[in-house]
């Protein structure tokens, strides 16, 4: 019984704080009736409408009769090369804090009109003015998340509550680590105690040398490979995104999560405007679409990513609400760090080192014995062919 | 009427000729372009200086390249040449059964390969069921080299087999009628007259395994970069479209460097028929 007021409670709820958007839509809105927006989000980023969840575009499309073309991206660096290369129109971005920092910086996106977003009041206060975005103009949050490691209870012993967990010889070739170098970089300069967004290239240095000592302990490097690796138990430890933790935990309840002692990388990911969108109102609509209640509940029931709206959190149904990894209650004394745009020469530095990395500690000379013997052999046979062929044209002279 | 022929000619290659031009010639162009500029758009050489930081990572390419290209070779040929001595209604089948592979995308058979070599995957499975000892093999040079194999083997095969199929049978029995035995008949004439189908075939096997990025970030797990991987990196990750292109530039010199080298040395066999670059 109880139970059966709560979800009345709840709709009703939803049903208030819908009403005065569907009251702004109908009186402002019908003229954007059947024409398009472009969505340029990172991928499985959204609720789909799979396994009975909302479909959230669909939904859109449903009440505004504005068609969503959904197109998703694996990485900030993928969306920005699309963004600045110009062949692409879209209307809605989701990249993440440096990354909006840098689009702003170069002028890719433009600042949004406030007053057609009225559901930015539910954003926490903690998430507004921050550093890529000082006086809220240009991006709206949509999720955020922290980085931790997740380790599997069957293998790793004790209570790991360190970095040092990923350079530990006992568990050498269980341990997997970020296949991008931002992240990957990150993971070596909180364990030594350095920014992550220094500009000092000693540290940078100093960090890729941590990371040399760790890759021979290193099974792989990997993005999305790690949700089969962690379940099946083909590794032991990784250093991902929280929220991600949760969906590998349905699946292998022997996996265990923490935040390093040392701290750790904190990300947003908001929504802004290219510079370059056709059609900035109905944009705008999304984005409060998006803010809303119901819409931002089930994104966050779907995603397990943590969210930036009040609202989901004071909602009872929120399944969520408590879960300690997403909202840790100490999360103020968690030591934590944006990710900065970095100036153009620390970037050539540190991908330079990356793919150091990535070549480095492999056995060569095996490459250059074969390489050598494999020029000789077919020399002996060019020269064995053009032999015999001279000596058989000379029969017939 | 000759010259209203040829005017008929141009006018039906012209979309072909528009299309390379436009999507072939114009893109290469860029990339040279890109390989000696830098962010702003003015000339430097910086991007070639930089290269001989990978000289290590070329060498490797080239070299696993040459292995996947061998292996293949070696296994396509037998598998060709049976397939061209069946009889035709088995020939359509079997030439169905290497195709079929291919009608999956290449990334997911390649991912499908990951779960197959893991530690904890399927064949390590069946050994310990069996109660034999495990075999690591996944993030292995051995590993990027099998799904190289695996990937480009079809490409191998089937120019092999259709030369061998035109084959003329007449010149087979000639050699025959002039006494000489199965083991010579096959190396004096059958051979150099397939020169040609193997020499396309290992152009379609060794310039994909060179270039390879996908692969080896699956099977070698990251842990070692060839070639492609660097030059994915570049666009990907880096930015950095200058010093991608001057990599993509100086890895299509070396391809074309081995063609022509092979070209020419099939060149000295007996071969009949074309050559493909």
């Amino acid at each position: 019984m109880k139970k059966f007021f709560c979800v009345v409670f709840s709709v009703l709820l939803i049903a208030l704080s819908a009403m005065p958007a569907f009251a702004v839509e109908s009186k402002n809105y019908d003229h954007l009736r059947g024409t398009e927006i472009n969505v340029y989000n990172w991928g499985e980023y959204i609720s789909d409408g799979s396994d009975g969840a909302l479909d959230v575009n669909a939904q859109f499309e449903k009440e505004t009769g504005i068609k969503v073309n959904y197109n998703t991206f694996d990485s900030n660096e993928n969306m920005y090369n699309k963004l600045k290369g110009g062949g692409a129109n879209y209307d809605i971005v989701i990249p993440s804090d440096y990354m909006i920092a840098r689009l702003i910086e170069e002028g890719l996106v433009q600042k949004i009109d406030f007053s057609n977003i009225p559901n930015y009041a539910n954003i926490m206060d903690k998430y507004k003015n921050l550093y890529f975005d000082p006086n809220n103009e240009y991006s709206v949050p949509y999720n955020v998340g922290m980085v931790g490691i997740i380790y599997n209870t069957k293998i790793v012993e004790g209570n790991p509550d360190s970095w040092d967990l990923m350079w530990n010889e006992k568990y050498s070739g269980q341990i997997m680590n970020f296949n991008n170098p931002r992240d990957a970089f990150a993971v070596a300069q909180f364990k030594l105690g350095i920014s992550i967004n220094t500009t000092d290239a000693n540290q940078w240095e100093r960090a890729y040398e941590e990371l040399k000592k760790q890759k021979p302990l290193v099974q792989s490097y990997v993005m999305d490979e790690v949700f089969n690796k962690m379940e099946s138990g083909e590794a032991a430890i990784v250093s991902y995104y929280a929220g991600d933790f949760l969906t590998m935990h349905d699946n292998n309840p022997d996996l265990a999560f923490y935040y390093p002692k040392e701290g750790m990388n904190i990300f947003v990911d908001s929504v802004c405007i290219p510079t370059s969108s056709q059609n900035k109102e109905a944009a705008e609509l999304y984005i409060n679409f998006l803010a809303r209640e119901d819409i931002a509940l089930a994104n966050a029931e779907y995603l397990c990513y943590a969210s930036p709206n009040k609202k989901v959190l004071e909602n009872e149904d929120y399944s969520l609400r408590d879960e300690e990894i997403l909202y840790p209650a100490n999360q103020d004394e968690l030591i934590t760090e944006y990710f900065h745009n970095l100036d153009p020469d620390t970037q050539f530095i540190m991908t330079s080192l990356w793919d150091n990395l990535k070549i480095d500690g492999n056995q060569i000379t095996g490459v250059y014995i074969g390489l050598i013997s494999f020029v000789v052999i077919v020399a002996v046979l060019v020269i064995f062919t053009t032999v015999r062929k001279k000596r058989r044209a000379s029969y017939y002279d | 009427m000759n010259k209203k022929s040829t005017f008929y000619q141009k006018l039906c290659a012209s979309p072909h000729i528009l299309w390379s031009a436009i999507f072939i010639i114009v893109p290469l162009l860029m990339v040279a372009y890109y390989s000696f500029t830098d962010a702003n758009g003015s000339f430097t050489m910086e991007n070639i200086y930089r290269l001989t930081d990978y000289t290590d990572t070329f060498l490797r390419s080239l070299w696993y390249g040459i292995i996947a290209t061998l292996i293949c070779l070696v296994m396509a040929y037998p598998i060709a040449y049976f397939i061209s001595q069946s009889k035709a209604r088995a020939q359509t089948t079997m030439i169905m059964l290497v195709m079929i592979p291919m009608w999956m995308n290449f990334l997911i058979r390649t991912y499908a390969w990951m779960n197959i070599l893991e530690d904890s995957g399927v064949i390590n499975k069946m050994l310990s069921f069996l109660h034999l000892p495990n075999l690591h093999m996944i993030n292995t040079p051995s590993a990027v080299i099998l799904g190289m194999v695996y990937n480009f083997l079809p490409y191998m095969i089937l120019p092999i087999y259709s030369v061998l199929t035109k084959l003329d049978r007449s010149l087979v029995e000639a050699a025959q009628d002039l006494g000489a035995n199965k083991f010579n008949v096959f190396l004096k004439v059958i051979f150099p007259m397939s020169v040609s189908g193997i020499v396309s075939g290992i152009t379609m096997v060794f310039v994909p395994s060179v270039s390879t990025f996908y692969i080896s970030q699956k099977l070698g797990g990251g842990t070692f970069a060839l070639i492609g991987d660097i030059i994915e990196m570049q666009f990907q990750v880096s930015n950095n479209f200058n010093f991608g292109a001057a990599l993509s530039l100086v890895l299509m010199v070396l391809i074309l460097i081995c063609m022509a080298f092979m070209n020419k040395f099939s060149d000295t066999e007996d071969a009949g028929g074309g050559m493909v670059v």
